[in-house]
C-alpha cells in the first residue's frame, strides 16, 4: 500500500470513528438535529410573521440564511471534539501507532460533513413542510446543496484551526460563540443588507456568509426581482465568490490545523 | 542479548525547566525495566520520546532498533504504548476500540476483528465488548487500554504507570497480564510510582530523580546499595520507646526512624541475627518490654528515601507537560 492509500484508509477509520461518537453522543446528535428543525421553525414562525418582503414570503427568504446559520454553528462541533480528543490523551494513542499524520484531522472533517448533510437535509425537509419551495431547476438545487457542503467542510478547517490553537475545549466554546454571532448576524442572513446603516452596510456585503446565503438564494430560486441584489461586487457574482471563499479558507487552513496538530499533540 | 531499549543522553527543555537532564537507559530484549521516580522526576517524558511522541533536544534513544526521530515512521509499527490517562474512546465500543487500533496497525478489516475478540476475551471484557465505554469502570478501562497497546502484538511494550489509581484487585490483574507478556519475550518498559509494583514486576530497576537516573539495578542490588538490615521493633509505650531508641544507638549503622505514632523504631544494623540477639539482650538489660522484634531487608521505600532525600511519593514539583 503507498502512502496515499494508507493515508485514506487511515482517515476513513477516524471518520467512522467519529461519526459513530455523533451518533452515540446525545449532546453532538442534538446540535446537528434537533437544533437545525429548532431554528427552522422559530425564526419561520417567529421572524416571518412579522417581516414582510416585497414580492415573496419571508420564509422563502430565510431558509438559505439559516443554512448557513446551521453550518457556522456545527463547525463548533468539530472544534469541540478537536478540543476533547487533545485533553483525553487521544491523540498520544494515535500518534503512537503507524497511521497517517493527516489521517486525524481529515477523518474528522469528513466525519463533519457527514453530519452537515444531515442537518442541511433535516432543515430542508422541515423547510418544505412549512412552506419553504425551490424554483430553480434541479441541478442548480444540487448545485446549491454540494457549495453548501463544500463550504462546511473548508469552515471545519477554519474551526479546527482555531480549537487547536486554544488547546482546552472551555475556551474554544466561548470564543467559538462570540466569533460566530456576529459572523451570522452581521449578515444578508436574516435581514436585507441594503437596509443596515452606516459602516455595517459594507461589512455585511463583504462577509463571506452574505456570499454564500445570496449565492444559496440563487440557486435554490428564493429570490424576488422586487428585491434587487445589492451592488457590493461579492453579492453580485456570489456563486463563483463563494466557490472561490471555500478554496481560499481550504488552502490557508489546511496546513495551518495539519501543523497545529502536530505542535498541539507532542507537548 | 541485544538490547530493545537504548537511550544515550537524553535532554529535555521545557522553557526554563530541564525535565531531562542526561537520561541514560538500556533494556535487554525480553526483560523488564521499571523507571521509578517521583512525580516531575521526568519519567513520562522518557517515555513520550521513546515511544516518538516528543523529540528530545539533544541525546539519542533507539527502540526494537530503530532511532526514535529519524526512524519515527516505522518504529511505531513495532510498539505499543499505553499511558497514565487510559485513552479509551467512550462514545465507542470495547469492541470498536480495539478493531480501530487493529486498522490503524494496518492488519485489515477482519485480523482487528478478529483480535480485537481475542484481546477483550484474555482481559475478561467479553461481557462488556458490545457496550460503550463509558459505562466501563476504571479497571475496566484500564484493561482495554493495555489491550489497545496489545493489538499488533508489538515487541516492545510502555506502560507509564498502568496501575495509577486502581484498586488492588484491579492492580493484581494488571500485573498478572504483564508478566504473562513477559514470559512470551516482550520486553517492558514501566513507569511507576509504586515501589511494590516494580518489585513485583521488574527484572531491573533505575531510580530516576530530576531528570536522571541516580540508580539502578534489581531490588535487591539496590537494597544492597543502601546497605546491611533493619532491626524494627514494637514498644508499650512512648516512655520505652525513648529509652530502646537510647539503648540501641550504639548499633545503628545509619539513621534511626522512630515511628512515634506507632511505637515503632526502626535500626539499620550490620551483622544480621547476631546482631538482633545484641539488642535484644540490651534491652532486656535495661528492662524494656518489647512487643515484637524483627530483622528485615531494607525496603524499596527506603531505598528510595536514602538515595533521593524524599520519599517516592511525595510531590516535588509539578509534573511537566
Amino acid at each position: 500500500m503507498n502512502a496515499l492509500h494508507l493515508a485514506v484508509a487511515d482517515g476513513m477509520t477516524i471518520a467512522r470513528r467519529n461519526a459513530l461518537k455523533i451518533r452515540r453522543a446525545p449532546d453532538l446528535l442534538g446540535g446537528v438535529v434537533m437544533l437545525p428543525i429548532v431554528f427552522v421553525l422559530l425564526f419561520t414562525f417567529v421572524f416571518g410573521s412579522m417581516i414582510s418582503l416585497p414580492g415573496m414570503s419571508y420564509g422563502e427568504y430565510l431558509l438559505p440564511g439559516i443554512f448557513v446559520m446551521t453550518i457556522v454553528s456545527s463547525g463548533q462541533i468539530t472544534g469541540y471534539t478537536l478540543t476533547q480528543d487533545l485533553r483525553k490523551g487521544v491523540f498520544d494513542r494515535f500518534r503512537t501507532l503507524p497511521m497517517s499524520p493527516s489521517a486525524v484531522l481529515t477523518g474528522q472533517t469528513v466525519a463533519d460533513v457527514i453530519m452537515n448533510l444531515t442537518s442541511i437535509v433535516t432543515m430542508a425537509l422541515v423547510g418544505l413542510l412549512v412552506g419553504w419551495r425551490i424554483h430553480s431547476s434541479p441541478v442548480e438545487a444540487a448545485l446549491g446543496f454540494l457549495m453548501l457542503l463544500l463550504f462546511a467542510y473548508a469552515f471545519s478547517w477554519v474551526t479546527a484551526t482555531v480549537a487547536l490553537a486554544l488547546r482546552t475545549p472551555e475556551v474554544f466554546n466561548n470564543v467559538a460563540t462570540i466569533m460566530s454571532f456576529p459572523m451570522v448576524f452581521l449578515s444578508n442572513a436574516f435581514v436585507d443588507s441594503t437596509r443596515l446603516p452606516g459602516p455595517l452596510r459594507p461589512i455585511a456585503e463583504w462577509n463571506p456568509v452574505s456570499t454564500l446565503v445570496q449565492a444559496a438564494r440563487e440557486l435554490f430560486g428564493n429570490t424576488s426581482p422586487a428585491l434587487p441584489v445589492p451592488d457590493a461586487w461579492p453579492l453580485r457574482h456570489a456563486v463563483p465568490v463563494s466557490l472561490l471563499w471555500s478554496v481560499l479558507l481550504l488552502i490557508v487552513f489546511v496546513p495551518l490545523a495539519t501543523r497545529l496538530y502536530r505542535k498541539a499533540a507532542g507537548r | 542479548m541485544a538490547d530493545a531499549i537504548v537511550a544515550e543522553g537524553l535532554v529535555k527543555k521545557y522553557g526554563g525547566v530541564t525535565a531531562l537532564d542526561g537520561m541514560e537507559l538500556s533494556v535487554p530484549e525480553g526483560t523488564v525495566l521499571g523507571l521509578l521516580g517521583p512525580n516531575g522526576a521526568g519519567k513520562t517524558t522518557t517515555v513520550r520520546i521513546l515511544t516518538t511522541l516528543l523529540e528530545p533536544d539533544a541525546g539519542r534513544a533507539t527502540v526494537a532498533g530503530y532511532d526514535v526521530v529519524r526512524e519515527a515512521a516505522e518504529l511505531r509499527a513495532h510498539i505499543g504504548a499505553c499511558g497514565q490517562y487510559a485513552a479509551v474512546d467512550d462514545h465507542l465500543t470495547g469492541a470498536e476500540n480495539l478493531e480501530m487500533i487493529g486498522r490503524l496497525y494496518h492488519l485489515g478489516a477482519a485480523r482487528s476483528r478478529r483480535r480485537a475478540r481475542e484481546l477483550l476475551d484474555r482481559f475478561d471484557l467479553t461481557d462488556a465488548a458490545d457496550r460503550p465505554a463509558q459505562g466501563y469502570s476504571g479497571g475496566m478501562r484500564r484493561r482495554l487500554d493495555l489491550a489497545g497497546a496489545l493489538v499488533a502484538d508489538p515487541p516492545v511494550l510502555f506502560l507509564d504507570e498502568p496501575t495509577t489509581g486502581l484498586d488492588p484487585r484491579a492492580r493484581i490483574g494488571l500485573w498478572d497480564v504483564v508478566a504473562e507478556l513477559v514470559d512470551r519475550g516482550t520486553t517492558v518498559l514501566l513507569t511507576t510510582q509504586y515501589l511494590e509494583e516494580a518489585d513485583r514486576l521488574a527484572d531491573s530497576i533505575a531510580v530516576v530523580d530530576h531528570g536522571r537516573v541516580i540508580a539502578r539495578g534489581t531490588a535487591d542490588e539496590l537494597k544492597d546499595q543502601v546497605g546491611g538490615d533493619r532491626i524494627q521493633l514494637s514498644l508499650t509505650d512512648t516512655a520505652s520507646l525513648e529509652s530502646a531508641a537510647r539503648t540501641l544507638a550504639p548499633l545503628a549503622v545509619g539513621e534511626m526512624r522512630i515511628d512515634a505514632a506507632a511505637l515503632r523504631v526502626t535500626v539499620p544494623v550490620t551483622g544480621g541475627a547476631a546482631a538482633l540477639t545484641r539488642a535484644l539482650g540490651h534491652l532486656a538489660a535495661e528492662r524494656i518490654t518489647v512487643n515484637d522484634a524483627g530483622l528485615r531487608r531494607p525496603t524499596l521505600d527506603e531505598v528510595f528515601l536514602s538515595l533521593t532525600g524524599h520519599r517516592p511519593d511525595t510531590k516535588i514539583e509539578e509534573s511537566v507537560r
